[in-house]
């Protein structure tokens, strides 16, 4: 029977999994910022047209989307950090793990911030 | 055609300046700017005021009247565009096997990112926050008493 593979520093834990987050956070940034470069260019075509597309972004549906949006783009901004202390920091290696608890309590943090007061702007009477 | 990886042994030529240290160097660099950029972006545009509610025309217009709020947005459009573009490289390296699609891929990354580039950048350059013929109340106030 085969046994469990011998634990690693990176694989399962960690590492990896803030990697992988960093990647999907990545790219879903990336689409919403084409998408967001192309809105905002309508200004120069038509401000009816402009506010128009722009108030999609109002509704309860992309409302939410915003969330996620935000949330993404706290945990990416912040492990950034975490990265670029991992890269130069002398003892950045051994303090990754804390490190990556401290993005995502912070990212957390950020967030509840955000979080009602966005929600109260999408469903809050206006 | 399978991706042909360098011995380690083999030292990098002196000759040609290695561009794929500096895109690391700028990703960090970047990284670091696009957080005060993109945090103070949401921070204005998401957190004070209405939040989602109080972006239109007329508050583009407002905030772009102001030439400090222009060189914020280009600057953050310049940055995150090829940050984001440059990541996306990496992954098309990771993920693609085949040589051409991986170099298809890069060559459409980079065509968007530039064309992306210089339409933002126009657009936030010729810029008119009052433009004939729209109705007034669409227009930010500071288009007031002006007439077309």
């Amino acid at each position: 029977m085969p046994s469990k593979p011998a634990g690693t520093l990176y694989r399962g834990k960690v590492g990896m999994w803030s990697w992988v987050l960093h990647r999907i956070t990545g790219v879903a940034i990336f689409f919403f910022l084409l998408v967001h470069i192309m809105d905002t260019a309508l200004v120069r075509i038509d401000p009816a047209a402009y506010n128009g597309v722009i108030g999609t972004y109002k509704t309860p549906i992309i409302g939410l989307g915003e969330l996620g949006l935000v949330a993404a783009i706290l945990f990416h901004a912040l492990n950034g950090i975490r990265v670029i202390l991992i890269d130069f920091w002398r003892k950045g290696a051994k303090y990754q793990n804390v490190m990556f608890w401290i993005v995502v309590g912070l990212a957390a943090l950020l967030f509840l911030g955000f979080a009602p007061r966005h929600l109260m702007n999408v469903f809050g009477a206006h | 055609m399978s991706v042909i990886i360098e011995q380690p042994k083999s030292p990098r030529s002196r000759k040609a300046a290695n561009w794929e240290k500096r895109g690391w160097m700028y990703m960090r660099v970047s990284g670091v700017l696009l957080i005060v950029l993109i945090f103070g972006h949401l921070f204005v545009n998401l957190f004070t005021g209405e939040g989602i509610h109080q972006i239109d025309f007329a508050f583009v217009g407002g905030k772009w009247s102001n030439p400090f709020w222009k060189v914020w947005d280009v600057t953050m459009l310049w940055l995150a565009l090829i940050h984001g573009t440059n990541g996306m490289r990496t992954l098309v390296n990771d993920y693609t096997d085949r040589e051409g699609l991986r170099k298809t891929l890069n060559w459409l990354l980079w065509i968007v990112c530039g064309a992306l580039i210089v339409l933002g950048t126009l657009v936030a350059t010729t810029f008119d926050p009052c433009p004939a013929g729209t109705p007034v109340n669409l227009l930010p106030a500071l288009c007031n008493g002006l007439t077309h």
